[in-house]
């Protein structure tokens, strides 16, 4: 156990080694976040609220979302097909360790490391600009962190599933984009999954994505009641239970016709 | 002594899709491809003992890398029998990689971005080594490839020499029984050289490491192998001690003359070497020829004295066949001639 926690550390001084990449990434979510905030300030205009979500919700649900994605969004999965590419990847089987739970625990390194220097600072200035609510109940800062976790699991597996399709497809830069806003519209992150058609909210009961981000922004902006935060939770633990399997598998076959490229 | 590698019948075989000429060819690549099935690795068999440093050499391609991904647990072989240091390294594979060190020559282990401290740090935690045994071993590796003030700078600040200093005492954090190096001294200065192929041979004078080093410079193998296994299009075609490969194909010697008086002909020279079964080659400047005669002490002061009579000559040189020319002869000629 003890390798895969020094790889958080490792990764922790990678992210420190590059400083400039973290100083850009704090502008660009800034930006972001005011512009959702005007953006729904306008479509609530005068409405109290949407869908049951007030406006003072939505901004806070905005903010939160944004903060959220800082700790589970990673580029494992573009890491990972740039070392399969590259043949990389060939290093990395003659360690005695697994290679994905190493990835894994590279992705939480780096969720940590933004986490702690980038969302909680960027969310204090946040807060000074936009009025955003912050709940005073502890269970709900509880729970929340509960669920971030689970989000950043599936989020992770699903970047390794996109990535180790890579000895496949040999170049999948295609398919790792659209993955990418396949989850930025259907986790909830521009949209809170309440807000779609009900046909759509049905889709999406069956597919990972709402664990990702809808769930712990709605949790940390107490838009959910008690049965629906277990029941959010219970479905978070499901898919994260159920994404194990394709990855074994599509692991176990790449290994067995792995060709390793550039000789 | 115990085998460290056994191979038996390796073959891997790999499927290349051929593409189809023109735009109509790439339309119907769309829908169905070709494929050729090659055999990179071809019914290979040898046997490593504990303790030896083997030389694996072949051409570009000839299917040196593949086998070594095969023998490191890489790659999974379409058929054959592979057993190094009596586990099957792909069915094995965490269990198997803590008895193997392995430096790829062209690829880092190393991680670019941070000191080469922390990826050692993070090694020594990998493969479980106690505090104790990695500052007396490590403190021993770090001294004799003089790595110690490289220790604090970052990967991608150190030069080629420096890194593959570090790349191999990575490889050697573990001790592990066996090495296996992958054109470790690629691109690498002669005193860098020199020190890796010192410090290689004390590790398997002390250790007792086992070492099979790939490499398109002959005078690494020359200078720590006394076994050598080539291969070409993808099976053995030598498996032997490198002396034997001298004696057998490189009896003669050379002897270089740099004559006075340009114009200096073959026809001229051809007498000289009368009755004693030599040849004359050109040499790679004017007015330089080679003769290539037996080693035989009679036969070398004769051509000597000979030519030395009946021309004036600047310069002269006796040269050994190189280990170079011996293998440049088995690939053209194949190995049926020795």
């Amino acid at each position: 156990m003890g390798k895969y926690i020094e790889m958080i550390r490792i990764r922790f001084l990678m992210m420190l080694a590059y400083r400039t990449n973290y100083y850009s990434g704090i502008l660009i979510y800034s930006i972001n976040i005011g512009a959702y905030y005007f953006l729904w300030n306008a479509i609530y205009g005068e409405k109290g609220s949407i869908e049951g979500m007030s406006a003072l919700q939505m901004t806070s649900y905005v903010a939160i979302a944004w903060m959220a994605r800082a700790f589970y969004f990673n580029n494992i999965d573009r890491e990972i097909a740039q070392e399969i590419k590259e043949g990389k990847v060939a290093v990395e089987l003659i360690r005695p360790y697994n290679y994905l739970l190493m990835k894994t625990m590279q992705g939480l390194g780096e969720g940590i490391f933004r986490l702690s220097f980038f969302s909680l600072p960027g969310m204090i200035i946040v807060s000074l600009i936009f009025p955003i609510a912050f709940s005073a109940n502890p269970a709900t800062w509880l729970l929340f962190a509960v669920s971030l976790v689970f989000s950043f699991l599936i989020n992770m597996q699903i970047n390794l599933l996109t990535g180790i399709l890579t000895f496949f497809f040999y170049n999948n830069t295609g398919l790792i984009r659209a993955k990418r806003v396949v989850i930025d519209l259907f986790s909830g992150l521009l949209l809170p999954i309440s807000f779609f058609p009900a046909w759509a909210q049905q889709v999406m009961n069956y597919l990972p994505f709402q664990g990702i981000s809808y769930v712990p922004s709605m949790i940390f902006t107490e838009s959910f009641t008690q049965p629906q935060i277990i029941h959010a939770v219970l479905f978070q633990i499901i898919w994260v239970l159920i994404l194990i399997l394709p990855i074994q598998m599509i692991w176990l076959i790449a290994r067995k016709q792995l060709v390793v490229q550039g000789g | 002594m115990e085998n460290m590698i056994e191979v038996k019948d390796l073959r891997k075989e790999f499927k290349s899709h051929s593409s189809r000429s023109g735009l109509k060819g790439a339309f119907r690549d769309l829908f169905t491809r070709q494929y050729k099935v090659v055999p990179a690795v071809n019914d290979i068999s040898f046997t490593v003992k504990r303790g030896e440093m083997v030389g694996y050499i072949g051409e570009n391609g000839a299917g040196k890398s593949t086998s070594i991904k095969m023998l490191t647990g890489i790659l999974t072989p379409t058929s054959g029998i592979v057993r190094v240091n009596g586990m099957d390294p792909h069915k094995e594979r965490e269990q198997f990689v803590r008895s193997i060190g392995v430096v790829f020559g062209q690829r880092s282990q190393l991680w670019w971005d941070i000191a080469v401290q922390e990826s050692f740090r993070l090694l020594k935690k990998v493969y479980n080594v106690p505090d104790d045994v990695y500052k007396k071993h490590m403190g021993h590796v770090i001294e004799s490839l003089d790595i110690g003030p490289l220790l604090d700078k970052p990967v991608r600040k150190l030069s080629l020499g420096q890194r593959m200093r570090c790349e191999l005492a990575a490889a050697l954090l573990h001790n592990p029984p066996l090495l296996f190096l992958d054109e470790p001294t690629i691109g690498l200065d002669v005193l860098v050289k020199l020190k890796i192929r010192e410090f290689l041979k004390e590790m398997n004078a002390t250790y007792n490491t086992t070492v099979l080093l790939t490499t398109h410079d002959l005078s690494d193998i020359e200078a720590l192998c006394e076994r050598v296994v080539m291969l070409d299009e993808g099976k053995i075609i030598y498996d032997g001690q490198l002396e034997s490969l001298r004696s057998n194909w490189g009896e003669g010697k050379q002897i270089e003359f740099q004559f006075a008086n340009a114009g200096v002909t073959k026809e001229e020279l051809q007498p000289l070497l009368a009755e004693l079964d030599g040849a004359w080659t050109p040499g790679d400047r004017q007015n330089v020829w080679i003769a290539n005669v037996l080693n035989e002490e009679h036969v070398i002061s004769e051509v000597i004295g000979r030519v030395a009579a009946a021309h004036k000559i600047t310069d002269l040189k006796v040269h050994e066949i190189s280990i170079e020319d011996i293998i440049r002869n088995i690939y053209e000629e194949g190995v049926t001639n020795g």
